[in-house]
């Protein structure tokens, strides 16, 4: 069997962000990323299952060249091949066009399991991995809190989250796609040998040319959604802002005296 | 002339919560693009629930009532609303943002055409006869401004609260079955059951005062001064959805959209951000206290009192001061 796990790298959770220049996106200059946490989470399930039942583990990125280190970090901590979509024309797109370009990749590998994050934590559309199975036209869960490979490796039992404190077990056949909940499972470090390993696997780099696409199917220009600013929220009210060295005793006086709750 | 749909999720008998915001927001759309707002329910058996959204400002209720449809599945709810897309060509069909729909509503983009905007708190007219969306990005740090391009219908899922329910105008509407032929519909899933996920033991909605963390607390081994906070204040722990993922705490602490809702009297977030999922379950509180690392963390727009800095430096300092008492 054959595991694409698709990633994204995404500007890291305590990253100061600024909005760039052209007013659509955040500056990318000086940001520290990292993997999407869902996505990690993925990963790790892929290899979890790779190493229980055999299967090859291939990870998948799209995105500019900073994304070969998020794909040098999926080699080390175990996936066997990388396939890094980096040609301009995938930039920009939205779940959709994004989609498109993965199911391509998952087809052109011949896979039998997609796994990825339910959702981003930069553009947070929750859907691109659902938009692959769509477009693969395979069983797919959302919110997955857990995966367990059924006998004869032709149905998967996935546990997957409902609202209210619910879940609920369904049987899936394969292929499939699973878009997986961070506290599934807990990712690995990579190891001294997994790191040094990594160097020596291939990241292949594919066109939409090459994904038998065109560059209008995908990126900015295969979007349905047009993203035209983004912007920090209108500070409103918001709160009173206490600091400098007196700031936990003005805290526990206005508490007392003012908000009267303690 | 927008034709709006409200597509109004359901369980065991009930119309969600979030359904009866998103057909405030139809009303909403529909009055200011001169067009009509409609009601959607797919279910078996479901002419109750019809018959309770007949009584809201609707040009009608539609209704798909299919055995196929008497569970979620995304098989049946994608072809029952694909099929509905066809026959009626709505322009905009307005879902709340949940975990239900957003599973399925990217395959229904797919199946008819559509384009998908998930997760919008407001819109607006773009002055050149479309609509802009407002969006939260990056965890709610940022928002983006946005608009489906191409033909097609729009599907836009809803932000909890983003639109009031009791704003929704009483009315009457008339109840329409529309028949669809679900016979071809593709079964994706087999549903073995529904369980709880690990039981609620603490109850946090009768707290009177929580001591919230977030990711900032950087570990299990880190929460002493935390314990010893809640103790002094005679308070609840909770905290936000990556503790409990990281196992920092039960999930039974967990404080918002997939945990708790809670309104106590003194709410003290420390290295919380304030993402959406944790707002919701936590903005009904009296007094809200924020310390955070990041001075642009959304947590500081629904505080009453901020403190920006490290926790583990503000708690202690906060514990000398609540001793000095």
């Amino acid at each position: 069997m054959r595991i694409a796990v698709c990633i994204k790298q995404v500007p890291d959770t305590d990253a100061r962000l600024r909005v760039a220049k052209d007013g659509c996106w955040i500056d990318e200059d000086d940001l520290p990323f990292a993997i999407n946490e869902g996505d990690e989470v993925a990963l790790e399930e892929a290899l979890q299952i790779a190493e229980k039942h055999g299967a090859e583990v291939v990870v998948v990125s799209l995105g500019p060249e900073r994304v070969r280190e998020a794909l040098r970090k999926a080699l080390a901590l175990g996936a066997a091949r990388a396939v890094h979509l980096r040609h301009e024309a995938f930039a920009g797109g939205d779940a959709i066009a994004t989609g498109r370009a993965l199911a391509a990749v998952v087809r052109r590998e011949q896979c039998e399991l997609v796994l990825t994050g339910s959702q981003s934590d930069d553009n947070g559309y929750g859907a691109t991995g659902t938009i692959v199975a769509g477009l693969l036209d395979w069983p797919h869960a959302w919110l997955v809190m857990g995966v367990e490979l059924e006998e004869g490796l032709k149905t998967l039992k996935v546990t997957r989250e409902m609202e209210s404190g619910l879940s609920e077990v369904v049987r899936l056949s394969l292929p499939a796609v699973l878009e997986v909940q961070a506290g599934l499972n807990h990712p690995r470090y990579a190891s001294l040998k997994g790191i040094m390993s990594a160097k020596k696997k291939e990241i292949a780099e594919l066109s939409p040319g090459d994904l038998g696409l065109t560059e209008s199917e995908v990126g900015r220009s295969g979007s349905r959604l047009e993203v035209l600013s983004v912007a920090f929220p209108e500070s409103s009210a918001g709160a009173q802002i206490l600091s400098g060295e007196g700031a936990a005793g003005e805290l526990v006086s206005k508490l007392k005296n003012e908000a009267r709750v303690i | 002339m927008a034709k709006v749909y409200a597509v109004v999720q359901h369980r065991e008998g009930k119309i969600h919560r979030m359904a009866w915001e998103t057909v405030t927001a139809a009303q909403q759309l529909a009055a200011l693009s001169g067009g009509q707002a409609a009601a959607v329910v797919l279910g078996s058996g479901v002419a109750g629930l019809a018959a309770e959204l007949a009584a809201w400002d609707l040009e009608s209720v539609r209704v798909i009532d299919h055995p196929r449809l008497a569970d979620y599945t995304p098989g049946g709810y994608v072809a029952a609303l694909a099929a509905l897309v066809a026959l009626e060509h709505p322009e905009i069909l307005l879902f709340p943002h949940t975990y239900q729909t957003v599973e399925y509503m990217p395959r229904l983009a797919l199946a008819a055409s559509a384009a998908i905007v998930p997760e919008a708190f407001s819109f607006e007219p773009d002055g050149a006869g479309g609509l802009l969306w407002k969006r939260p990005i990056l965890e709610g740090k940022l928002y983006a401004r946005v608009r489906a391009k191409g033909a097609g219908p729009i599907l836009v899922s809803l932000q909890s609260g983003a639109f009031s329910a009791d704003a929704r105008r009483p009315g009457q509407a008339p109840v329409a079955t529309v028949e669809v032929d679900l016979a071809s519909a593709a079964t994706w899933r087999e549903i073995l059951g529904v369980k709880e996920m690990g039981g609620e033991r603490v109850d946090l909605s009768k707290a009177e005062i929580i001591v919230a963390i977030g990711r900032g607390v950087g570990g299990a081994d880190k929460m002493g001064p935390v314990e010893e906070l809640a103790r002094v204040l005679k308070a609840e722990l909770g905290a936000s959805r990556p503790v409990i993922d990281s196992g920092w705490l039960p999930r039974d602490r967990q404080i918002g959209s997939s945990g708790q809702t809670v309104a106590p009297k003194l709410y003290l977030a420390f290295g919380i951000s304030g993402a959406i999922q944790h707002l919701v379950g936590m903005k009904g509180a009296t007094c809200i206290v924020a310390v955070n690392k990041d001075a642009g963390a959304p947590i500081f727009k629904v505080a009453n009192y901020g403190i920006v800095g490290d926790l583990h430096e503000v708690i202690p300092a906060l514990l000398a001061a609540l001793k000095a008492e």
